[in-house]
């Protein structure tokens, strides 16, 4: 097996992830169920989403180590919102946006 | 049986073979969790072959995916891990990703009863996608096909995209098919439903400047973590 130099990855990481992610999902289901929670918390909660996918994307977009900057990922990026926004499917938004970054790096 | 029953109610006085009885919306909400679950299931692909060539093994890749199974989380954890960034970098922006599943659990919790044997195994179900599914049905009866068939569908379309993907990891160099940005592509579409309301609009734009201001200055995977902190924007009643 390949490993990446000076990769992290450890078995750890996949059990405490894991672990983390059931607990959150029963959490939510099981452990609180159909009872209320208060107002100002549920408000936020619902933020969650939003407020992590953006600093994804902008992340994933715009850095590269600890370096701000853009590439070819940000045509990508375009091309993905214009298809969302379009309305395609979660299919071809993937293929369109990582089509045109790998277009533009070949021609590149 | 009693399947059949809420079904006859509603169709009243409509003769109808059992099956055709049953085919119309149901076969409308299987055949879209379907096409859902094969969608994910080519984009798992991308996520086996760059958890791969960010240093994880075929075997802790799938356990990713099979255990911890939400997409978001394992890319996060990923793509924080190939950037250089430690485990614990990668652990905290991916479990406060995954947190977003107990507010779906919330949001799930009264179409899905039963025992709590079927409630835990429906809460390893409980992600962007069956909440989507299944929210958007309003018969009860159909809410729950959408969920058991968008979870179980999804669950098995991931982990066979995942494990393709991983085997073929090694072989593959993600960049020069864009795959990197795949995962770029996916967040903007599960982005995307969260910024109808003014309060999601801007918790995005602020997680994403916060991001972008820690990037030079801290530690892999942090920037990401402390994005969360738009979340506040909810205090503010609107």
């Amino acid at each position: 097996m390949i490993a990446a130099a000076s990769s992290a990855m450890s078995w750890s990481l996949v059990i405490a992830l894991s672990a983390g992610a059931l607990a959150f999902k029963i959490a939510g289901l099981v452990v609180v169920g159909t009872r209320k929670l208060p107002a100002a918390l549920e408000r936020c909660l619902v933020l969650i989403p939003a407020a992590l996918l953006a600093a994804l994307v902008a992340k994933d977009t715009f850095s590269r180590a600890d370096q701000l900057g853009f590439d070819e990922r940000l045509a990508g990026l375009a091309v993905a919102v214009i298809a969302v926004w379009r309305r395609a499917p979660l299919i071809v938004v993937v293929i369109l946006a990582a089509a045109t970054t790998a277009l533009l790096r070949a021609a590149s | 049986m009693e399947r059949r029953r809420s079904d006859a109610r509603r169709h009243r006085g409509v003769i109808h073979t059992p099956f055709s009885k049953l085919s119309g919306p149901v076969r409308s909400v299987v055949v879209s969790s379907l096409t859902l679950s094969g969608a994910v299931g080519v984009f798992a692909l991308s996520f086996g072959v760059l958890s791969v060539s960010a240093g994880a093994s075929i075997a802790q890749t799938c356990a990713l995916s099979l255990f911890t199974f939400t997409g978001a989380s394992q890319l996060s954890a990923m793509s924080v891990i190939g950037a250089g960034g430690t485990v614990g970098g990668a652990l905290g922006g991916a479990l406060l990703l995954s947190a977003r599943n107990s507010v779906y659990g919330l949001a799930l919790a009264p179409y899905l009863k039963g025992s709590l044997c079927k409630r835990l195994l429906a809460a390893h179900f409980v992600i962007d996608e069956t909440t989507a599914m299944t929210t958007a049905q309003t018969d009860p009866r159909l809410q729950e096909i959408a969920f058991w068939t968008t979870g179980i569908g999804l669950y098995s379309f991931w982990n066979l995209g995942t494990l393709i993907g991983a085997i073929l990891g090694s072989g593959i160099d993600p960049q020069k098919y864009g795959l990197d940005v795949a995962f770029t592509a996916a967040f903007v579409t599960m982005l995307a439903p969260h910024l109808r309301t003014t309060k999601g609009r801007q918790a995005a734009v602020l997680g994403a400047l916060i991001c972008l201001v820690l990037i030079p200055t801290a530690p892999i995977g942090v920037p990401i973590l402390a994005a969360g902190l738009a979340v506040f924007v909810g205090l503010r009643r609107s």
